[in-house]
């Protein structure tokens, strides 16, 4: 025990002097709050329109009216041809072409409905999606409009109707910076932990010291556990941090217990800490480190469901995400941040990540060679 | 100086020849990278408190013989004890029994000379106590008590070398293995390092040395030339002077090594 605490002495020092470490120790938390959550969101909003009115009638004017009242909307551009509307649609400045054919009115009052067309850009499907959509609701709501005006005869007796009353739980008022911030956090305590634990080992080997180190009566796992626990620490630190930017920020509630959040932060850096020294054990140069890092931190984020759902992957890759620590460390986060889950609901994450910790940690441990 | 070199080492040579206790033992050592045979079947023996030389041309096998005594390197083959421990089954066993500084600088750049101290010390073992006494009587002796919270990196690279040998020594080993440890340094302070190995052999410490300079090699009791991966001769340098009819050791050197065939 001694022993690490001479070794954790050691590394603050070389950490406390290492000034464009405790530079990128403090940038990245506010970079990656302030500038990611904001552009990494799905809100659809200022979608481009390009209107293709060729009715010109009451009827159809109160459509374009019920488009330009909504906060997504934006007419960008209006003519009778549809040509210019597809031309806009393959340069990019329009996101859709909302085409009302010359009868429109006439063939509603007369054959008691009407068509118009929606021509999306769906280079983006989910946007394209979204746009439909949207778009379908105003529609509906506008026909709804209609029929009352039309049959709105005072002794008329409304037909009958299902309303779905809707009411969004854990994140009422659907901001997408809840969602993202405490996923981008994960990210950024991996990114802190995994690099600077990985480097400072290998950073050892450059320079020689290690082999002072190696002929030494140090036992494997107190050097491993040594150089772990620095970065953990200091990845904690920027939990905090960035957890303290974004409830100052974007208001992001924590409804659970910190003490809980901070428990399995220590938890699931033991792993990823783990992973990055088996790394190092494994390279010789920090460039190494830096690439294979990455390669693992890619994969890791991209599977972790910090955009895409988990549910919607292929089964197999839902059975890969088992080994992905950030995959659980992140629904850790949103359900202790938003839902307020305690220990007990997240009882199946605790075990995985206290395997993935133990593996990893022994790994390092087991590859670290003191004679070679 | 030179009064207290010859002084020094006759008491060396006065030691060894009444004990003659085998410090290391090295039979048949073999080490190869792949087809390459680094060390081929070394056999010789060191004793305690004597200053051992090692001598060899770039690429002749020295560093790797010295870093598998150390426990850095496995060997391929061959019977291995340090201190009367096994090379194969008690490594860390030696480890606490011997002291190493390598051809490489290895104190921590960015630490003080006094953090680098506590780190080592503490690494061994060593008490606050301990420590202090220790620290105190280092830096006094190299006159680098005002400097004790300096950074490695701003110091003249001889005092750090001479601050590398004596943080090898803090846990009082047995055995001290020196890997070139004069390489780029001038003259007086190479002069000062000698009286420092002198100083801990008269304590009763082993040492072995490897090095390029052939004065140092008169300055050890015994030493050994590599040549190819092979012990050439081993023998005190005046019996090796007498046997290659050469005046210094430069002319036994150059007469051994001009059949080799390695070079770098």
């Amino acid at each position: 025990m001694k022993t690490i605490k001479y070794i954790l002495q050691k590394e603050f020092a070389q950490i406390r002097r290492n000034k464009t470490m405790l530079r990128m120790i403090v940038m990245l938390p506010l970079v990656q709050m302030l500038v990611l959550v904001f552009a990494a969101t799905y809100d659809l909003k200022n979608v481009d329109i390009y209107v293709v009115d060729q009715d010109l009638s009451d009827t159809s004017r109160g459509l374009i009216n019920h488009f330009e009242a909504s906060p997504f909307f934006n007419i960008h551009d209006a003519s009778f041809d549809l040509e210019d509307g597809i031309n806009q649609l393959k340069k990019e400045e329009s996101d859709f072409v909302l085409v009302i054919p010359p009868d429109f009115e006439r063939s509603l009052v007369r054959e008691d409905e009407a068509d118009v067309q929606l021509l999306i850009n769906a280079i983006d499907g989910n946007k394209a999606s979204l746009i439909y959509q949207y778009t379908s609701n105003i529609i509906s709501a506008y026909n709804k409009q209609i029929i009352m005006r039309w049959k709105g005869l005072p002794d008329f007796n409304p037909p009958m109707r299902v309303d779905a009353r809707d009411n969004y739980w854990f994140n009422p008022e659907l901001d997408y910076k809840w969602y993202m911030a405490p996923g981008i956090l994960s990210i950024l305590v991996t990114i802190i932990g995994m690099f600077l634990s990985g480097m400072n080992l290998v950073r050892e080997k450059e320079m020689g010291t290690i082999e002072q180190l190696n002929v030494t009566p140090i036992k494997k796992w107190q050097f491993i556990v040594g150089k772990l626990l620095p970065f953990l620490v200091i990845a904690l630190l920027d939990l905090a941090f960035g957890l303290l930017i974004a409830r100052l920020v974007f208001n992001l509630p924590v409804e659970g217990s910190l003490v809980l959040l901070f428990g399995f932060g220590a938890l699931y850096l033991v792993g990823v800490l783990g992973l990055g020294l088996f790394i190092s054990t494994v390279t010789e140069t920090q460039q190494q480190v830096m690439f294979v890092t990455f390669f693992f931190i890619m994969v890791f984020v991209l599977m972790g469901g910090i955009f895409t759902p988990v549910e919607s992957m292929p089964h197999w890759a839902q059975q890969l995400d088992r080994l992905n620590p950030i995959y659980y460390f992140i629904r850790i986060m949103r359900m202790v941040c938003l839902k307020g889950s305690g220990f007990s609901d997240l009882l199946e994450e605790f075990v995985s990540l206290t395997i993935i910790g133990i593996s990893f940690l022994s790994l390092a441990i087991w590859r670290y060679r003191k004679t070679s | 100086m030179k009064e207290d070199k010859t002084d020094t080492s006759a008491l060396n040579t006065a030691t060894v020849t009444e004990h003659l206790q085998t410090v290391i033992s090295v039979k048949n050592l073999v080490k190869k990278f792949g087809h390459f045979v680094a060390n081929d079947h070394l056999t010789f023996e060191v004793y305690k408190g004597e200053i051992f030389g090692f001598l060899g041309a770039n690429g002749a096998g020295k560093t790797t013989a010295m870093r598998i005594l150390c426990g850095l390197s496995s060997p391929t083959s061959g019977e291995l004890t340090v201190g009367g421990y096994d090379v194969y089954k008690q490594a860390e066993l030696i480890k606490r029994n011997i002291g190493y500084m390598s051809q490489k600088f290895s104190l921590y750049e960015d630490l003080t000379i006094a953090e680098n101290i506590r780190f080592y010390a503490g690494i061994y073992g060593l008490s606050r106590q301990q420590r202090k006494e220790k620290e105190d009587r280092m830096l006094k002796k190299l006159g680098l008590e005002p400097e004790r919270d300096k950074l490695i990196a701003s110091l003249p690279l001889g005092w750090r070398q001479k601050l590398s040998f004596l943080i090898a020594l803090l846990h009082d080993p047995q055995i001290v293995f020196l890997d070139e440890p004069t390489g780029g340094v001038d003259p007086i302070t190479r002069r000062q390092f000698w009286d420092f190995i002198y100083e801990a052999a008269a304590e009763g410490k082993t040492i072995f040395v490897t090095t390029h300079y052939m004065d140092e090699a008169e300055y050890c009791d015994r030493v050994s030339i590599m040549v190819d991966g092979r012990i050439a001769a081993l023998d005190t340098p005046d019996v090796l002077k007498k046997q290659f009819n050469s005046e210094d050791m430069n002319g036994v050197f150059l007469q051994l090594a001009r059949g080799a065939t390695r070079t770098d």
